[in-house]
């Protein structure tokens, strides 16, 4: 599967073997050729793969992270569980947020990012793509090394902020921090090289006439999201080595009895935390303004301001992070400072919201799942946003500091924020990459078993705490549970069993996606009648995506070519469809497309990683033996041409690159 | 390999030919006419699809490593802060004036700076496609990189001799993981410089050699650079 062209019709018939050999490099391996079976995912470099694969991966973690939320509130449904030993209480709390966040939003976001940008910009992949498999396989190994905690002495259990000095050997003992510094080291550089390689994809690789403005609001949002991950991830990198250092070889950065601060960690933590919070959330905000125009039948309402609020949200989250500090004791100057730059960010935020309600009003609205989704994103962000902008008041905010208030409104912003924009997301994208639609009519129970679960998990945190009820608490009494309305034992109740609900819902959208891979409708090529340059294309998109590069004249490209707007009365006519858009463009589609080959070194120098983790932990041999690797990994991928020999080809390619059209199969 | 780079311009073209082929405007900066057959990308394939002309211009492999380095700063930011919060808490060792050896820091200091200028003078060469003068300069600047983290060796030695470990106190901990980071990231410099000598004596650069010599070159005048910054406030600034 190495070059693609359109397959030859002849080879496709026959079903031959694939028509590249491989050639050698370094003298070790053979180059990996395979277009069928696991090896051809296993050693790909192709972005829709990938992105598919980041999707499957982070989607399974998030049912792991899934689990480990039900026993918690398993564990707090009723007064004096015994659900979970307050250790193994910790240690799901911990894993539980460290999951959600950088093994499933983040990743899943990337899934979307990978996917979807090169060919919204009109590309044929990434700017980097033997870097882009190796971010992906960083980020599994990452993750599964991070959990392969819990089977060797216990996983963290110091929340996902871990504040110093509670991360210090005398108070978690056990290797758990160290796997999840390490871990998280590793899926760093999965989330920083992945940066690198979407900016530049974003800032080079455009269709000719695709300036900035008139470039898809999706690819924009990641765009911005990728300069937080180039400046927030050193952050946390520092911190972490600190932690490593600290923990496995004896440095003093956290222990207080040496006279360290604290605080250290706490501004390192957040400096890279509070720009987080905006990575998570931007990409879902960049789907819920593809997904609006769309099923309204209108353009984005002020596009400009969406992607300059965007830009603006972006650059006030590096200013804002002390406002996760405010119980610290910071001073007066500084709380000040930090709370009126918090109530900034909700200006950037409002103007979104706006936006997006500006697009429906008066649009020819469809309420598809995948509206629905969106839809329900604006409400429930903008609950979550209001309690945020309580928590910037830093009076209130003391008050609220480690209670369960704080806990409602971060699961307001990142699920009814994130998730919900992830979901509305798998609604509208889904028969673009699998060319099938999810059955609508689960979708509709998909979204209100998941509206009413978290409305009803995460609403009574509000009450409860208010109440007064603490964060990360393992046990309650009924004796202390407090009186009438504000009776702890009911809304712990009522939030457990919305808990289930949510999970219920969960499991409703598996069962649509398991019964569409069946037996789903094979779709036509733009079902939704789309707006942007992804939907110009097969779906699934050929590996190549595009059969000719197209040359962009607007925003909203596609919509553009298919409608025309009358001047006057803003009517519009369609003047083509996606039929004949197509023709067109295999009519002159471009010959000689050469896309790069797979190759074995991102896996293996991404296998290297973990291995010098668990060595720091266990055996300081085993870590130079996958430096050794790691080495290795790196020679053989720089004396790698990124595409293979002309020699590979089988007839071997001409020299020259002129009229010769090496027809080159993608054969199944 | 010729034949990758674009669908429709041969490579040994000018830039602008592509460039104008996809009706973007030629860009001037950072495009180096193509010497060779073999020089048309690094890892960079993709942007091969639009033959030379990127949307800004810059070819990928060069903005990627911009934007790493941009990165690095904030590595480095987190890094310096930390060692300025804790210079002072020196407990149990001697005080930072009284270890530090400015002279000799100052002469590896210097040492490293030179290194930048025979760096420059390997791009040059490369540029001029003068192999033997750029293995030469190569060779000169990984010399130089070597000879200042011997100094740092030399000179964390005597640190520890003076009763300053690594765990020794807050001190301890933040200056060795600073210089530390520093001497390891001149290390992978000087690793990857002896590489490129290697693989351009047996012709093994897979892309624009002169582009390689050059990213490397900024990487390396960007660890200078860092090192101009940590010098002057660590060493020079008494705390």
């Amino acid at each position: 599967m190495a070059i693609a062209e359109r397959p030859s019709p002849v080879l496709a018939r026959s079903g031959g073997t694939a028509l590249v050999t491989p050639s050698s490099s370094l003298g070790v391996f053979r180059r990996p050729v395979s277009s069928t079976g696991w090896r051809s995912w296993v050693f790909t470099v192709d972005h829709k793969k990938l992105g598919i694969m980041y999707g499957v991966a982070a989607f399974v973690f998030f049912i792991v992270g899934g689990c480990e939320a039900l026993l918690i509130r398993l564990q707090l449904a009723a007064g004096s569980n015994k659900v979970l030993s307050a250790s193994a209480y910790n240690q799901m709390f911990t894993m539980h947020a460290t999951t959600m966040v950088f093994l499933f939003v983040m990743p899943m976001a990337a899934a979307f990012a990978n996917y979807l940008l090169p060919l919204q910009i009109g590309a044929r992949d990434v700017a980097f793509p033997r870097i882009n498999a190796f971010g992906f396989w960083c980020f599994l190994f990452g993750g599964l090394f991070l959990n392969t905690a819990w089977f060797l002495g216990g996983a963290a259990d110091t929340g996902w902020f871990a504040y110093a000095p509670n991360t210090s050997v005398a108070f978690s003992p056990s290797h758990g921090v160290d796997f999840w510094a390490l871990g998280l080291q590793i899926t760093g550089i999965a989330s920083l090289t992945g940066a690198i390689n979407l900016i530049v994809t974003v800032l080079n690789m455009r269709a000719p006439g695709m300036s900035l403005m008139k470039m898809p609001i999706f690819s924009w949002m990641v765009l911005v999201v990728q300069f937080l991950l180039l400046f927030a991830i050193p952050v946390i990198t520092v911190a972490l080595f600190l932690l490593t250092f600290q923990r496995n070889f004896g440095a003093a950065f956290f222990s207080v009895d040496k006279g360290a601060d604290p605080l250290l960690w706490q501004h390192l933590f957040w400096i890279f935390g509070h720009p987080e919070v905006y990575i998570l959330v931007l990409p879902s905000f960049g789907i819920v303004s593809e997904v609006l125009p769309v099923f309204s039948r209108k353009p984005l309402f002020g596009y400009k301001f969406v992607v300059f609020s965007g830009a603006a949200i972006g650059f006030l989250g590096w200013g804002v992070w002390a406002h996760h500090m405010f119980a610290s004791g910071l001073g007066p100057v500084s709380v000040a400072v930090f709370s009126v730059a918090t109530m900034a960010i909700a200006l950037p935020t409002g103007v979104k919201i706006v936006n997006w309600t500006m697009t429906l009003w008066g649009g020819k609205l469809r309420f598809t799942t995948s509206m629905m989704f969106a839809i329900g994103l604006i409400i429930e962000f903008t609950i979550g946003g209001l309690s945020g902008v309580t928590h910037s008041v830093s009076p209130s905010d003391t008050q609220q500091t480690d209670t369960y208030y704080v806990v409602a409104h971060f699961h307001y912003v990142l699920f009814g924020g994130a998730v919900f924009g992830l979901f509305a997301g798998f609604y509208y994208w889904w028969p673009k990459v699998f060319g099938k639609m999810l059955s609508e009519r689960i979708g509709k129970w998909n979204f209100w078993l998941m509206v009413i679960g978290m409305n009803l998990t995460f609403g009574p945190m509000h009450i409860l705490g208010l109440q007064g009820q603490p964060r990360r608490m393992q046990i309650w009494t009924e004796f202390r549970a407090g009186d009438g309305f504000f009776n702890g034992a009911f809304w712990n109740l009522v939030s457990t069993i919305g808990a289930f609900i949510l999970a219920l819902g969960i499991f409703t959208f598996i069962v649509n996606v398991f019964l569409t891979y069946k037996k789903g409708e094979v779709t036509p090529g733009d079902p939704w009648d789309a707006r942007s340059l992804e939907w110009m294309t097969d779906s699934p998109p050929k590996e190549h995506n595009f059969d000719s590069i197209p040359t962009v004249h607007a925003l909203d490209e596609f919509f553009h070519r298919k409608y025309v707007e009358d001047e006057e009365t803003g009517e519009l006519t369609q003047v083509t469809n996606y039929a004949e858009i197509m023709a067109e463009m295999e009519a002159k589609a471009d010959k000689n497309i050469h896309l790069p080959s797979p190759s074995y070194w991102p896996i293996v120098l991404a296998i290297a990683l973990p291995i010098v983790a668990y060595g720091v932990i266990f055996n300081r041999l085993l870590a130079v033996f996958g430096a050794a690797v790691l080495l290795f990994a790196i020679f053989g991928w720089s004396l790698e041409p990124s595409v293979a020999d002309a020699s590979d080809y089988d007839p071997p390619a001409d020299g020259d690159n002129g009229e010769s059209t090496k027809e080159l199969a993608t054969l199944g | 390999m010729a034949d990758i780079a674009t669908p429709t311009t041969p490579a040994s073209e000018p830039d602008t030919t592509a460039a104008v082929a996809l009706g973007t405007e030629p860009d001037i900066h950072g495009m180096e006419p193509t010497p060779g057959a073999h020089d048309d990308h690094g890892d960079a394939h993709g942007g091969g699809e639009h033959g030379h002309a990127t949307s800004t211009g810059l070819s990928n492999n060069k903005l990627a490593m911009w934007m790493f380095l941009g990165s690095e700063c904030l590595l480095f930011g987190g890094l310096i802060s930390t060692y300025m919060l804790y210079r002072g808490r020196h407990e149990g060792s001697p005080s930072p004036s009284q270890l530090y050896n400015i002279p000799l820091t100052s002469v590896s200091s210097f040492v490293l700076l030179m290194s930048s200028l025979t760096m420059v003078l390997a791009v040059s060469a490369a540029q001029r496609h003068d192999d033997r003068n750029t293995t030469t300069w190569l060779t000169v600047t990984a010399l130089l990189g070597a000879t200042f983290v011997g100094a740092q060796v030399f000179e964390f030695t005597e640190f520890y001799h003076e009763g300053l470990g690594f765990t020794t106190n807050l001190f301890g901990s933040s200056f060795f993981t600073l210089t530390g980071f520093h001497g390891v990231h001149v290390t992978v410099g000087i690793i990857m410089l002896m590489a490129l000598v290697g693989m351009i004596n047996r012709g093994k650069i897979p892309g624009n050699k002169a582009e390689v010599v050059e990213m490397i070159g900024l990487y390396w005048h960007f660890v200078d650079i860092v090192w101009i910054i940590i010098f002057t406030l660590v060493y020079l600034i008494p705390s």
